[in-house]
């Protein structure tokens, strides 16, 4: 695997969760998840975005803290960033600023 | 912890002239009466509309004889709508002081703001002179709210406040948590840990009716930082903000302006019951600081991520910061660090500040928007049903 960048880690926050959340900036390229093990990041990933902790198939739920907080919108890949690009919400549409939704900004 | 004596026998932690202006026409008067006095404790509250609307009388009344309210200037133009006879009739039965200004009447700008500087500043002078008494924790009434969350919010700050919220209760504090809109997607667990079944039915409908209200409205309580800061739905933003409220059994439900009858951990439903009328329920985070108050907090932890910078009239705002990088900018603006709990600070011990901080800043420390002089104050129109039996259980 790659090098290990920036300098965030990756949080695993319940044990059902197929998200991790970064603590800080990681990826492009190797990342360390806080239970131990490493998740290669696919992209830069901005403190308090998730990243895909396994492959997740459209349809399916997005869980994180063990409770499902929306669905996927197409086939996510491990170590993806997860966001409004590729998951909605169950309840009502999220609504973002094209210029800031990345979170890189 | 010493608190001000008040007729109904509640307490306050500050002793505030509030100089309520009614109708926006009253605006500039009542912030030019309160600008010489500013740093003694005067501070501006209002209402903005022409038309009547009977939620907003009711919020003026319990602002108006809040516990940390010890006088009142009403600032009316004269023909607005608003009840100002009512008004000052409810403050007069509370035992504070209390004086109406007519501009229409008082010789308009320059002879109104003179009257009232004189005014105010005369109450000034008599609450400097009033004794303080003891009070306990079992007397305080605490609120809390979050903005600008972000992915940090639901795993630092928030949780931190809920840790400190277990404490106030076990203490015998009241402590609010809000607002519904930001809890679709909890309502299961969130009704499994209230008091009654009644209770958990009332809990659970609170949140269906916020999520058919913003659904009309077709945005959900989630703003464009929301989501730079990582969060993708409202379901997410919702479980971080569910944090905040600890893990203490939910005693009961109220709306704004309902006062808790004890302590205990109480859920405020802030979406106006009915149709949807009078836009979106809360139009920014003052407003649902302003309900607190109304509801009585003496003042409120305010978990922020993206970087609130905002303080309240009334009550004061204690500031948590969620995110590190935010703290590193913002440190003048935030009371407790919360983010530092992302690089190994244990949960606990942030817990413990906020606790400590809330009982340092209700014995009279003031807060970091206190300090920088925010004071901001917003209320807009809304429509409310009474509570239920259910909503209280005894």
């Amino acid at each position: 695997m790659p090098q290990d960048t920036g300098k965030g880690v990756l949080l695993r926050l319940h044990a059902t969760d197929n998200v991790l959340v970064a603590t800080g900036p990681v990826g492009p390229g190797c990342a360390l998840v806080s239970e131990g093990g490493r998740v290669d990041v696919q992209t830069a990933v901005t403190l308090g975005h998730k990243v895909a902790a396994r492959d997740i198939g459209a349809g399916e739920k997005i869980v994180k803290y063990g409770v499902p907080i929306g669905s996927a919108t197409q086939d996510i890949s491990a170590g993806a960033h997860v966001h409004v690009h590729n998951m909605q919400s169950d309840y009502t549409p999220t609504h973002v600023l094209d210029a800031t939704a990345g979170g890189a900004g | 912890m010493q608190g001000y004596l008040r007729k109904d026998g509640r307490k306050g932690i500050r002793n505030y002239v509030a100089v309520a202006y009614l109708v926006e026409c009253a605006h500039h008067v009542a912030r030019e009466i309160v600008q010489p006095h500013r740093e003694d404790g005067a501070q501006v509250i209002g209402f903005p509309g022409c038309y009547p609307n009977a939620y907003a009388l009711t919020m003026m009344e319990r602002l108006c004889t809040h516990p940390n309210v010890g006088a009142v200037l009403l600032v009316s133009l004269g023909c607005e709508s608003f009840n100002r006879f009512q008004l000052a009739e409810t403050i007069a039965a509370s035992g504070r002081p209390v004086e109406t200004i007519v501009i229409q009447r008082s010789g308009g700008t320059r002879s109104s703001i003179q009257a009232g500087r004189d005014w105010v500043a005369r109450q000034i002078e008599d609450l400097a002179a009033q004794e303080t008494v003891p009070m306990g924790i079992d007397e305080l009434i605490v609120g809390t709210v979050c903005g600008g969350s972000d992915g940090t919010s639901g795993i630092t700050g928030n949780p931190a406040v809920g840790l400190a919220y277990d404490r106030l209760v076990a203490g015998g504090a009241a402590c609010i948590f809000e607002e519904t809109g930001e809890l679709i997607g909890c309502e299961a667990i969130m009704a499994a840990r209230a008091r009654t079944p009644a209770l958990a039915t009332e809990l659970r409908q609170a949140v269906e009716k916020a999520a058919r209200y913003y659904d009309t409205l077709g945005y959900g309580s989630f703003a464009a930082g929301n989501a730079e800061g990582g969060l993708s739905t409202i379901e997410e933003k919702s479980m971080g903000a569910y944090a905040k409220s600890g893990s203490s059994p939910i005693d009961g439900l109220i709306k704004p302006g309902d006062i808790p009858p004890r302590g205990g951990l109480y859920l405020m439903d802030v979406v106006p019951d009915g149709e949807v009328r009078f836009g979106f329920p809360n139009i920014a985070d003052n407003a649902e600081i302003v309900e607190m108050i109304a509801s009585g907090a003496h003042l409120t932890l305010f978990v922020t991520a993206r970087g609130s910078v905002v303080g309240s009239a009334l009550a004061p705002v204690i500031k948590v910061c969620a995110n590190p990088e935010t703290y590193a900018r913002l440190a003048e603006d935030m009371d407790v660090n919360a983010g530092r709990i992302l690089s190994g600070t244990p949960l606990h011990e942030v817990g413990d500040e906020i606790y400590d901080l809330t009982l340092a800043v209700a014995g009279g420390a003031r807060t970091k928007s206190e300090d920088l002089g925010h004071a901001e104050f917003i209320l807009t129109y809304k429509s409310f049903e009474p509570i239920g039996p259910a909503c209280l259980p005894g």
